[in-house]
């Protein structure tokens, strides 16, 4: 049962989000989030909107996991937007004792809600379409420069990649141990919450111990096969910053130029 | 032909730390010498607790003698220097297949040794590719470890050391945690090794179908090492590996026993068969006699 837990949500494919560069990637999301972030009326909003939604279309993968995706935030963004909703200045349009709506609120609430949206939807585009390695991978290279403040970037990369490569043999791992403890008659199906807690408890420690020994194991491996930390070292793949990563890259300058166009010419909306 | 690994007079004890006890020293090795020839293949038999992990971590330079020492290629393992290409020159594949492997995904894995020595990147992918074809997994580069069988992942094992290039590969009880489908994958795996590329194979088994298929077999007991020989000649002394509580193969077992009964005449054969076809001629050859 446990198997079917998929880590991440890499969707493979063949689209041209899919080949882009896990750096560039990256780096591209942040700069939508910002993007998101610096609209100041509905016409520019719309206008990222519209990016996001032709992103998301031209990743091939379809629109219902990117709802499943918005299902598991929905609550936050009705939340965010119902507060902003009471937090409006100027004239009210509606009272109800101390409830007052006004048409900036109403404006701060259609806006919050629709840039938390946004960006689930630009953030899951990245996790959708970038294997976990990649990703862990570009990590590693974009914060290569912060090794000059002695943050061990590489160790960091190279724990979340081993990460990654044990989850699901300790998953496994975890169901044969519950199957272990159920045939002695571990109970751990029933009784309230704090009992099944404890119930965990028997498989937790082996799971534990077993974990303890296979890093053990795996130290003895990685010593054999001469690691000898990041320095050094060599990569098997390299990234190549190639001309569908450059597209992109203009693509978004192109976004961000009619971001400030229509914050600047026209009326602002929230601030 | 020259000695490629030579143990020369070794002795080895790991002290137990434990807080509450007395400090107790286990000397798992005791004056122990051994060598090795280029190309060769050695079955290392004993049983649990008879110092073979301690001597196949001494040949690659993870654990060092307090006496005596190991010469690589004419290199101590001591010389802490050259550790990494004593390393890359003996490789050592562990037990459980699980537990060695470091990336997500096949290929990337066996990069992993090659990567760490610092080969150009194009130079890697074609030592991958290679190390793959070597142990037949080349279709499943882009699978994920956890995916594939027991004995496929212990053959992705294999091609990561592979791909460092070693000349000597040590491998402590590879198929121990095989059904014995992955076991026959990984032994043909290892002979193909040694034949075609000449690898030295360091065979660390508890199975004596897999010991006979060695050019030489060598028995430790007790940190030394009792018997060592071709397969015939190290398994006819049934008496004295028994004496040490070690199996000897089925088809050895049989006639043994038959012989013990008086059914196969006075006179011991000169060597014991060791596989069922041997056994079956040899009783073949009786009968007619008689």
């Amino acid at each position: 049962m446990l198997k079917d837990v998929t880590l991440g949500q890499f969707l493979p494919g063949d689209s041209p989000v899919h080949r882009l560069d896990p750096r560039a990637k990256i780096l591209l999301l942040i700069a939508v989030i910002v993007f998101i972030f610096i609209t100041g009326n509905y016409a520019s909003l719309a206008l990222v909107a519209v990016f996001v939604f032709a992103v998301i279309l031209s990743t091939k993968i379809s629109l219902k996991m990117y709802l499943k995706s918005m299902k598991m935030i929905l609550f936050i963004v009705l939340f965010t937007g119902l507060i902003n909703l009471f937090y409006g200045r100027g004239e009210p349009i509606f009272e109800l004792g101390f409830i007052k709506i006004t048409e900036a609120g109403i404006n701060n609430a259609i806006f919050v809600s629709i840039r938390i949206a946004l960006l689930i939807l630009a953030s899951s585009v990245l996790t959708f379409t970038t294997s976990p390695t990649d990703l862990t991978d570009a990590i590693e290279r974009l914060l290569k420069p912060l090794t000059v403040f002695h943050i061990k970037v590489h160790e960091v990369a190279m724990m979340m990649t081993i990460a990654l490569r044990f989850v699901p043999t300790l998953l496994e791992e975890t169901d044969k141990i519950m199957s272990a403890q159920k045939a002695r008659g571990a109970d751990m199906d029933s009784g309230n919450l704090i009992k099944r807690v404890k119930a965990l408890i028997p498989v937790l420690i082996p799971l534990f111990v077993s974990a303890f020994r296979r890093a053990i194991d795996l130290a003895t491996a990685m010593e054999c096969r001469c690691y000898r930390g990041g320095n050094g070292r060599t990569r098997m793949k390299t990234l190549h910053y190639g001309k569908i990563d450059l597209c992109a890259s203009i693509i978004c300058l192109l976004l961000l130029t009619g971001v400030i166009l229509c914050n600047i010419f026209l009326p602002a909306t929230v601030r | 032909m020259e000695d490629f690994i030579k143990v020369e007079n070794v002795s080895f004890q790991y002290v137990s730390e434990a807080d509450d006890e007395p400090l107790t020293a286990v000397n798992v090795l005791k004056n122990i010498s051994l060598n090795i020839k280029k190309g060769e293949f050695i079955a290392l038999l004993g049983h649990n607790g008879c110092g073979k992990s301690t001597m196949a971590k001494l040949l690659n330079a993870m654990l060092f003698p307090q006496q005596g020492r190991v010469l690589v290629n004419g290199i101590d393992t001591a010389d802490e220097d050259k550790r990494y290409d004593i390393r890359k020159t003996v490789g050592l594949v562990l037990q459980n297949p699980d537990n060695q492997l470091v990336a997500s995904i096949v290929e990337e894995d066996v990069a992993f040794g090659p990567e760490n020595l610092g080969i150009d990147p194009k130079e890697i992918r074609i030592r991958v590719d290679e190390a793959l074809k070597a142990v037949d997994m080349y279709e499943y580069r882009a699978h994920a470890p956890f995916k594939l069988s027991g004995g496929q992942k212990q053959r992705v094992a294999i091609a990561g050391i592979i791909a460092m290039q070693p000349q000597c590969l040590v491998l402590d009880e590879p198929t121990a945690m095989l059904d014995p489908k992955g076991r026959d994958e990984v032994m043909a795996t290892i002979k193909k090794l040694n034949k075609e590329k000449g690898i030295t194979i360091v065979l660390i088994t508890h199975y004596m179908e897999e010991a006979v298929q060695a050019d030489r077999v060598v028995v430790m007991d007790d940190g030394a090492v009792l018997v060592q020989g071709e397969p015939h000649e190290v398994f006819s002394q049934v008496e004295l590996l028994k004496r040490h509580r070690l199996d000897v193969p089925q088809a050895t077992e049989l006639i043994y026993r038959l012989q013990g009964r008086g059914l196969l005449g006075e006179k011991a054969p000169k060597y014991m068969p060791l596989d069922s076809d041997e056994c079956v001629s040899l009783i073949d050859k009786i009968l007619k006699k008689q």
